[in-house]
């Protein structure tokens, strides 16, 4: 059997700060198959981006370093490899995208030669070559007009053209795993589906593994299809698509999905919103990190943290109050 | 219902060095009191504008707009100032719409010390409003950066109802936070609204947060109104195909639902308002475009319980 294209094993990435170390994710597991899309969901600073650099070994160090775990790329641990090799499967065997894409390109160069610069670091084709592969990502990815966007700069594209372009640069050798930061966020309501219908259309032809990091849980719906949710540094649940939104076990998850109002539902009177905020990572409580918002909160759960359990086979959760019953 | 707010053909223009945009170009609506009218479409289509012009933080360029039936479209000087304290707005930004040298206190105390209000009774009102927010009232003395996203969007609301207005303008209120604290905001400006008795326009990309909040919608596309309804009838029997596209491509927050749709989406994107299209500002990317849309403008008409669609082929 074939190995699976991304497993990641209690990743550990630490922020070395003037404040003190901060577990910025605190021992991450997930695997990816191939064809397979995985949303990493969270608020802001519950350590998705960081995951997401942590496995392209993209952090800034300092103040981020990873202390532990293993990232295995096809099989391969890539925790221990050098920047110089890391260079090699970057683009190659695992690409990303990301929030901005304005600020993912380069402004002064044009489309064709960052294409053609991934294209050429990786195949070895010259650059003529490279120019024809540039125009049939640019056409694979549905950016009309292609010929002449080549010679365009990204400031003469919109922020849906820029985004379809950074698609072009991660699939240009076809990577195995694709990573997407909140690859939509940025982007309106029509342009994001046109690049949600896009990215899903690549990964089936290419099966890709995919991650899709989101804050939002209609894109998680429309995309995923298994869901890791994330609460300070550390996941929280993981299921399948219809088994989370169905029957969410961690009261975070419920909160989040009671926080979202579905359009065409009946009209809740109010939504269920989670007191307070995310802790920062420095002042993190000594047990369960989401126990002072915690509508289910015990006793325990204020000096002990649970620790993940799988209740049945695919769905894990770390919650002690979810052990007792759902939610 | 009397009407709160009207607008009656306000265009806004702007000249600026690649030629004349139309950000605003022709809106009339109604508001009446104690209502939610929201206002979606992308960026781009003119809605923030809108919401600035009825403020008078940009010019109008013709055009009336009255609050109260009073024209406040070109109003200057002392009378402006007191139209100012019937509407009054929520920025998208917590962190640039206070300002970070002034004490939370003095920021929610300027619009009562601009108004002439007595010392003593602009600390009472401030620990009042702190109070409606709920935000501490130890918060008086501290200053924005110690505040998270949520609990400034909160000094910004308690800032907005200090002189008791009529009508707030809320300009992406809740785009900036977090999914928890978004509803946290929503539900606290919707308690204000049972309490108060105060008329929203809610101006949002986001179309499931204008379905929960709003009583109606108005759709607009490059500075116009393209459709205007109840939210039910939007939402259940939407016109304009512009609007059905909006809410196709919206993402909806349940796996289930999200599978069984069908789904049309939309090809390319908003025209420059620099450029835009002759004729209907939509037929360069409607599907059910015919010869006629691209040389006549099609106006607002009544689609059915005081609905409206601006279409030809409605």
């Amino acid at each position: 059997m074939a190995a699976v294209p991304l497993e990641v094993s209690d990743l550990r990435t630490t922020l070395f700060t003037r404040r003190g170390e901060m577990k910025a994710v605190d021992g991450l597991s997930l695997s990816v198959g191939a064809g397979e899309t995985v949303a990493l969901v969270g608020e802001s600073g519950c350590g998705k981006s960081l995951s997401a650099l942590s496995i392209m070994r993209l952090l800034p160090d300092p103040p981020a370093r990873i202390v532990g775990g293993a990232v295995k790329l096809n099989g391969r641990d890539i925790v221990p490899l050098s920047e110089e090799s890391m260079l090699d499967i970057r683009g190659k065997e695992i690409g990303m995208i990301f929030q901005d894409p304005m600020s993912a390109l380069n402004p002064v160069a044009t489309i064709e030669k960052q294409i053609a610069e991934v294209v050429m670091a990786h195949t070895g084709l010259g650059r003529f070559q490279a120019r024809a592969r540039a125009h049939e990502l640019l056409e694979q990815v549905g950016i009309p007009d292609a010929a002449r966007r080549l010679d365009a700069y990204p400031h003469q594209l919109s922020g849906g053209m820029c985004q379809r372009v950074v698609i072009a640069m991660a699939i240009a050798c076809s990577p195995s795993v694709l990573i997407a930061d909140e690859p939509t966020t940025a982007l309106d309501v029509t342009v994001q589906a046109q690049v949600l219908t896009l990215l899903k259309r690549l990964q089936a032809e290419a099966g890709m593994a995919m991650i899709f990091i989101t804050h939002d849980l209609g894109v998680v719906a429309e995309t995923a299809d298994r869901v890791v949710v994330m609460y300070a540094g550390r996941k929280v649940e993981e299921a399948a698509v219809d088994d989370l939104f169905e029957a969410p076990l961690h009261p975070y998850t419920a909160g989040l999905i009671g926080a979202t109002p579905v359009p065409g539902a009946v009209r809740a009177e109010r939504l269920a919103d989670i007191p307070g905020m995310v802790p920062p990572l420095n002042a993190l409580p000594p047990g369960c990190a989401f126990a002072p918002r915690c509508p289910r909160a015990m006793d325990r759960c204020r000096t002990e943290r649970p620790a993940l359990t799988e209740p049945r086979p695919g769905r894990r959760v770390a919650c002690f109050a979810a052990e007792k019953g759902p939610t | 219902m009397t009407a709160l707010l009207t607008l009656n053909n306000v265009h806004v223009h702007f000249n600026t060095a690649a030629g004349l945009v139309r950000a605003v170009n022709g809106v009339s609506l109604d508001l009446g009191a104690g209502e939610t009218l929201g206002l979606v479409g992308e960026s781009g289509c003119g809605k923030s504008t809108l919401g600035k012009a009825i403020m008078r933080l940009v010019p109008v360029s013709t055009g009336e707009i009255r609050v109260e039936g009073t024209d406040i479209a070109q109003l200057q000087g002392s009378a402006l100032t007191a139209m100012r304290r019937k509407v009054q707005m929520i920025f998208q930004d917590p962190y640039g719409s206070l300002n970070p040298r002034s004490t939370v206190g003095r920021s929610v105390a300027q619009p009562l010390v601009l108004a002439g209000w007595k010392p003593e009774a602009v600390a009472e009102r401030v620990d009042t409003l702190l109070g409606w927010v709920g935000l501490p009232t130890d918060a008086k003395q501290r200053y924005p950066h110690e505040f998270s996203g949520g609990q400034r969007q909160r000094i910004g609301i308690a800032r907005a109802l200090a002189l008791n207005p009529r009508l707030i303008v809320c300009d992406e209120p809740v785009s900036a936070l977090d999914v928890s604290v978004r509803a946290q905001v929503i539900n606290l400006l919707e308690d204000l609204k049972a309490e108060f008795g105060v008329s929203y326009l809610f101006i949002s990309h986001d179309l499931s947060v204008v379905e929960h909040i709003a009583d109606r919608v108005a759709v607009m596309y490059l500075g116009t109104i393209v459709e205007i309804g109840s939210r039910d009838r939007i939402w259940r029997q939407p016109q304009h195909p512009y609007t059905k596209a909006l809410l196709a491509a919206a993402p909806i927050a349940d796996p289930k639902l999200a599978r069984t749709r069908t789904r049309t989406v939309l090809q390319g994107e908003l025209p420059s308002p620099l450029e835009p299209p002759a004729g209907c500002p939509f037929h360069s990317r409607c599907p059910i475009a015919q010869a006629r849309c691209k040389t006549e403008r099609p106006v607002l008409r009544a689609t059915g319980d005081s609905a409206q669609a601006a279409c030809h082929f409605i």
